[in-house]
């Protein structure tokens, strides 16, 4: 009886949590509010709700700058590297796992080691040997250095070794080759680990802003973060095509994440990386 | 240690050695293009890194010897060193500040009420937001003249602030922006962690007449040391990396005041093209994550072994 009297009244915990949400979503509100109103609105103190819903920032915001080749841009490289990362920490993190093979420990701690090295600490000889490779202010430059991540091979490293090794030792006594056995076997248990390596590789080489920033230079090269960048620098006071723009670069994450919520919670809070 | 990250591979041995070799040329085609990858992006920039901080270079021409030159002047640097101190003020207060937040945050999260999935799903939504985002919409929401939070504070009474704008308030304004884009963050790990934690231990404590706010940080929080030593760890480890907000909202000023030590790394290779002065910038600062990574790891580890910590 207790207990559903309990959930009749409202919580006290809703005094706290709904502020609490207000103060986490007011500028993300305040983007959609300022972006819906007009120039002259926005240079008035104190700010107030625009009048009607003006859109028209929206087309300025999409036809005064490639926003679209951005966004195209930054899905090309961030689904490059997601695909390439899957394939590449799959075959790594299986042979590290189940392969005895001669100079394995050894490889493995050196990819460990690379964990412990922030990016800024490489970035400039990063840039030489993209230099040396011809590769400059293109979209190879910004995916190739992201392929493979160490953590991910780390990751599924850790997945194999949690699987019970009879489930290879039929297949391999068939005479089915390695390869063959990690995806056509072990592939199918595989999809919490790899949404995990997907999520967390997505969310890295979409939001990066460091590496494009050194590596590009020319807009048909920006990935969407540094073409805001950019784009702030030119319509610095402008707010209403610059909260437009940003909304727009950043529908395609949050929308993922909307539908996604669970894969990306569970992603972020096994592995502890944003 | 390294004995237990590899599984005891006895039972192989009795395998025809053919399909021995076989397996080692599998598995040599298997981590092929990873160990290349990772090893020319990896491993290669660290030693290029150290190399290069004893050379003097402007990334177009040659690089030049430049013996201990550029860590000697590191160290006469009044920039350098007023980065450092920004660097340590804005860590100091950015990782207690988030840490304290997240925990608290998640502790209020950690209930079955109605709506509690709306109330977690605004908390995570920062999580996803890109930092060159976070910093344009700041920029705006903390403008000085037309922004809403100086006419917020000028309703209920309170002094209005330059924020970005004034030397004095521009590193705490970053401060409590980064904070925002990082509490979504611990929150999410440390709800995570706090489901783990078995219900019955906090309603045995109780009905042993425990309330609910000393359970919290008398069970729960101690019960989640570790998690709380990787978050300080990591938190540390970011806020000592800081750039793309200071890129995107001040640009290192006014007057330096935001100037932290990465951004000051960037200024000198790809403003000034001083890459060698840079590379030394990278180095020390290397060394440092790796020092306070490591002590953390000690101290934190020490606590659990001991058990009356």
């Amino acid at each position: 009886m207790a207990r559903s009297l309990r959930l009749r009244a409202p919580s006290p915990w809703h005094l706290v949590l709904l502020p609490l949400a207000l103060v986490m979503l007011v500028p993300l509100i305040w983007m959609l509010v300022t972006s819906l109103s007009t120039l002259a609105e926005t240079h008035r103190f104190p700010p107030g709700l625009p009048s009607s819903l003006h859109w028209e920032s929206y087309a300025q915001a999409w036809n005064d700058s490639p926003l679209a080749h951005w966004l195209l841009n930054s899905t090309i490289v961030s689904v490059t590297c997601v695909v390439s990362n899957l394939v590449l920490c799959s075959l790594a993190g299986y042979a590290f796992a189940r392969i005895p093979f001669a100079g394995s420990r050894l490889l493995f701690l050196g990819i460990l080691a690379t964990l412990m090295v922030p990016f800024q600490v490489v970035m400039i000889p990063t840039l030489l040997i993209v230099k040396q490779l011809g590769l400059v202010d293109s979209l190879p430059a910004l995916i190739v250095p992201n392929l493979v991540t160490p953590f991910g091979i780390y990751l599924l490293r850790q997945f194999f070794l949690s699987l019970p090794a009879e489930l290879e030792e039929a297949a391999t006594i068939d005479g089915a080759g390695r390869v063959r056995i990690l995806f056509s076997i072990l592939l199918p248990l595989m999809g919490p680990p790899l949404s995990t390596v997907a999520v967390l590789t997505f969310l890295q080489v979409w939001n990066d802003f460091l590496w494009p920033l050194v590596v590009t230079s020319s807009p048909e090269t920006m990935t969407v973060q540094l073409g805001l960048a950019s784009f702030q620098s030119a319509h610095f006071t402008n707010w209403p095509v610059l909260m437009a723009s940003t909304l727009l670069s950043q529908l395609p994450v949050l929308l993922l994440f909307l539908f996604g919520q669970r894969y990306f919670v569970r992603s972020i809070a096994t592995t502890g990386i944003k | 240690m390294t004995a237990a990250l590899f599984p005891a591979t006895a039972g192989r041995r009795t395998k025809p050695s053919s399909k021995k070799s076989a397996d080692q040329r599998a598995a040599w085609g298997m981590v092929a293009p990873s160990v290349l990858l990772i090893g020319l992006f990896g491993l290669v920039p660290v030693a290029w890194s150290v190399v290069l901080s004893f050379q003097h270079s402007d990334l177009q021409t040659p690089a030049t010897w430049a013996g201990t030159s550029n860590y000697r002047e590191l160290m006469h640097d009044p920039v350098f060193r007023e980065s450092i101190r920004h660097t340590v003020v804005y860590t100091v207060l950015f990782v207690p500040i988030t840490l304290v937040c997240s925990l608290l945050v998640a502790a209020a999260l950690n209930r079955r009420l109605r709506g509690i999935s709306l109330y977690r799903l605004a908390v995570f939504v920062p999580v996803v937001t890109s930092t060159v985002a976070t910093g344009v919409i700041f920029s705006w929401l903390l403008d000085p003249d037309y922004g809403i939070v100086n006419a917020l504070l000028d309703k209920v009474g309170l002094p209005q602030s330059g924020f970005f704008s004034s030397p004095d308030s521009a590193l705490y304004t970053m401060v409590a922006m980064t904070t925002w884009g990082w509490v979504g963050f611990g929150a999410l790990i440390f709800l995570a962690g706090l489901q783990s934690i078995p219900q019955d231990l906090v309603e045995a404590a109780q009905i042993d007449g425990c309330t609910r706010t000393r359970a919290f940080w008398l069970i729960q929080v101690p019960l989640m040391r570790p998690i709380i030593g990787f978050m300080l760890v990591w938190l540390t480890i970011n806020a000592l990396q800081l750039f793309d907000e200071v890129y995107v909202t001040t640009k290192g000023g006014p007057l330096h005041a935001t100037t932290v030590v990465v951004y000051y790394l960037y200024q000198q290779a790809f403003v000034y093209f001083h890459a060698g002065y840079a590379a030394a910038i990278a180095c020390l600062l290397f060394v440092a994550i790796l020092v306070i990574t490591v002590i953390q790891i000690r101290v934190s580890r020490d606590r659990d072994l001991d058990p009356s910590g």
